[in-house]
């Protein structure tokens, strides 16, 4: 695949656009549920998630092929969202613990087809009370516990991807499981 | 070992495959002795298989027709730029002439001073370079900017850049040419901008071809 991919950036740099449009779609799904999760919602997700695409279009000559295309283009989604964070509260702190309603946001978002509140309010489904967990964790541990999980990356991979050395990536992680082994040890 | 720092550390290191095999063997004996870590170790292990079990979030149908309509078109100036950037020996070779030409047009307006290739033994009043009678320039003669009088000899060619040649006022000017002294070669005069490119380029190609 990684052979594909690199095919197509090269015809991308010529001037191509149908092979861009082959990249989106290989890594659409990929990118919108890093955007969603990070983000906790549809709208701001897909919003993102279309701006990391065209961000990496218009600077795809800076990009080294050299280097994983996947790790290159998931740098300017989490950059992104992390933006989005920030302007979403201007007080925000990465440190700052995300309030529930976040979460709540996210929850009543993904179950919103059709279910009656009486259902929603009972019956947490597993599925979505793992995602509110994983939604209330800090933006910092978040990020790396779905890079790592969800998106199966490398701690090398993941330092890249968010520009912090490899020491800080293995103590998030570490706080990250942690953190998340409390709120489902009881599941 | 404490359960709370050295077993933790170690959990964390297996999790993340940086485990020595030392600390492995360290790690496992304290297990089978500790059932608070055991437990811990298991739960840790579990948070993760619940983490991967989430489900796939797939993004919209028309995602992709999205963003494509929003890629921003090219303006003219980067397809030019792009051009340039893959074709870096023809940009060089563009620039090269450019600098060429600019710096010849530059000389030539500029260089409005009366220059005389080889002035000695040449009468110059103003603007007027004379080969006096009786002398006989060696070589080939130059003259910038200025008119010549040929009273003498000159045994080579003559070139005239931007001057013409004056000839003796005689009584019978009436028509008849003067006889223009002798030039034993060719004589040229270059006047207009686009000669004097070319007699310089000439000038150049000889330059290169006759290092002797």
């Amino acid at each position: 695949m990684e052979l594909i991919i690199r095919d197509k950036i090269k015809q991308v740099k010529k001037g191509d656009h149908a092979a861009f449009e082959d990249i989106v779609m290989f890594y659409q799904d990929k990118i919108y549920q890093h955007c969603h999760r990070m983000l906790g919602n549809k709208h701001e997700a897909e919003d993102i998630a279309q701006e990391a695409f065209i961000r990496a279009y218009v600077n795809i000559h800076s990009y080294d092929e050299r280097r994983k295309f996947s790790t290159w283009l998931y740098r300017i989604a989490t950059n992104l969202t992390i933006d989005r964070l920030r302007k979403r509260k201007p007080d925000y702190y990465l440190d700052a613990e995300v309030k529930g309603t976040e979460g709540l946001d996210m929850y009543s978002q993904l179950a919103a087809d059709g279910k009656l509140p009486e259902d929603e309010v009972e019956g947490l489904e597993l599925q979505n009370y793992i995602q509110k967990q994983i939604a209330e964790l800090p933006p910092k541990y978040r990020s790396i516990i779905m890079l790592r999980y969800l998106e199966d990356f490398s701690l090398q991979e993941i330092s890249e991807i968010l520009d912090i050395p490899i020491g800080t990536v293995k103590t998030r992680i570490h706080r990250g499981r942690e953190a998340l082994r409390k709120k489902l040890r009881h599941v | 070992m404490d359960c709370n720092k050295e077993a933790l550390e170690m959990m964390h290191k297996h999790l993340d495959g940086d485990i020595t095999r030392e600390e492995e063997s360290l790690l496992r004996s304290h297990l089978e002795g500790c059932v608070e870590c055991q437990k811990h170790l298991h739960e840790l292990k579990r948070t993760i298989t619940l983490i991967q079990s989430t489900e796939k979030l797939k993004a919209p149908d028309d995602f992709t027709s999205k963003v494509m309509q929003q890629l921003p078109v090219e303006k003219k100036h980067v397809k030019y730029l792009r051009w340039f950037k893959m074709h870096p020996i023809l940009t060089a070779a563009a620039i090269f002439f450019v600098f060429m030409f600019t710096g010849l047009l530059s000389a030539f307006e500029q260089d409005s001073q009366l220059m005389v290739s080889n002035p000695e033994d040449l009468i110059i009043e103003d603007n007027l370079v004379i080969v006096p009678e009786g002398v006989t320039v060696q070589g080939d003669l130059v003259v910038q900017n200025g008119n010549l009088k040929i009273d003498g000899k000159v045994d080579g060619n003559v070139t005239l850049i931007n001057g013409n040649l004056v000839e003796e006022q005689g009584l019978d000017s009436s028509g008849l040419m003067a006889d223009v002294g002798g030039v034993n070669g060719e004589l040229k005069e270059v006047d207009r901008i686009f000669e004097w490119v070319w007699y310089n380029i000439q000038k150049m190609v000889k330059g290169i071809f006759s290092i002797e």
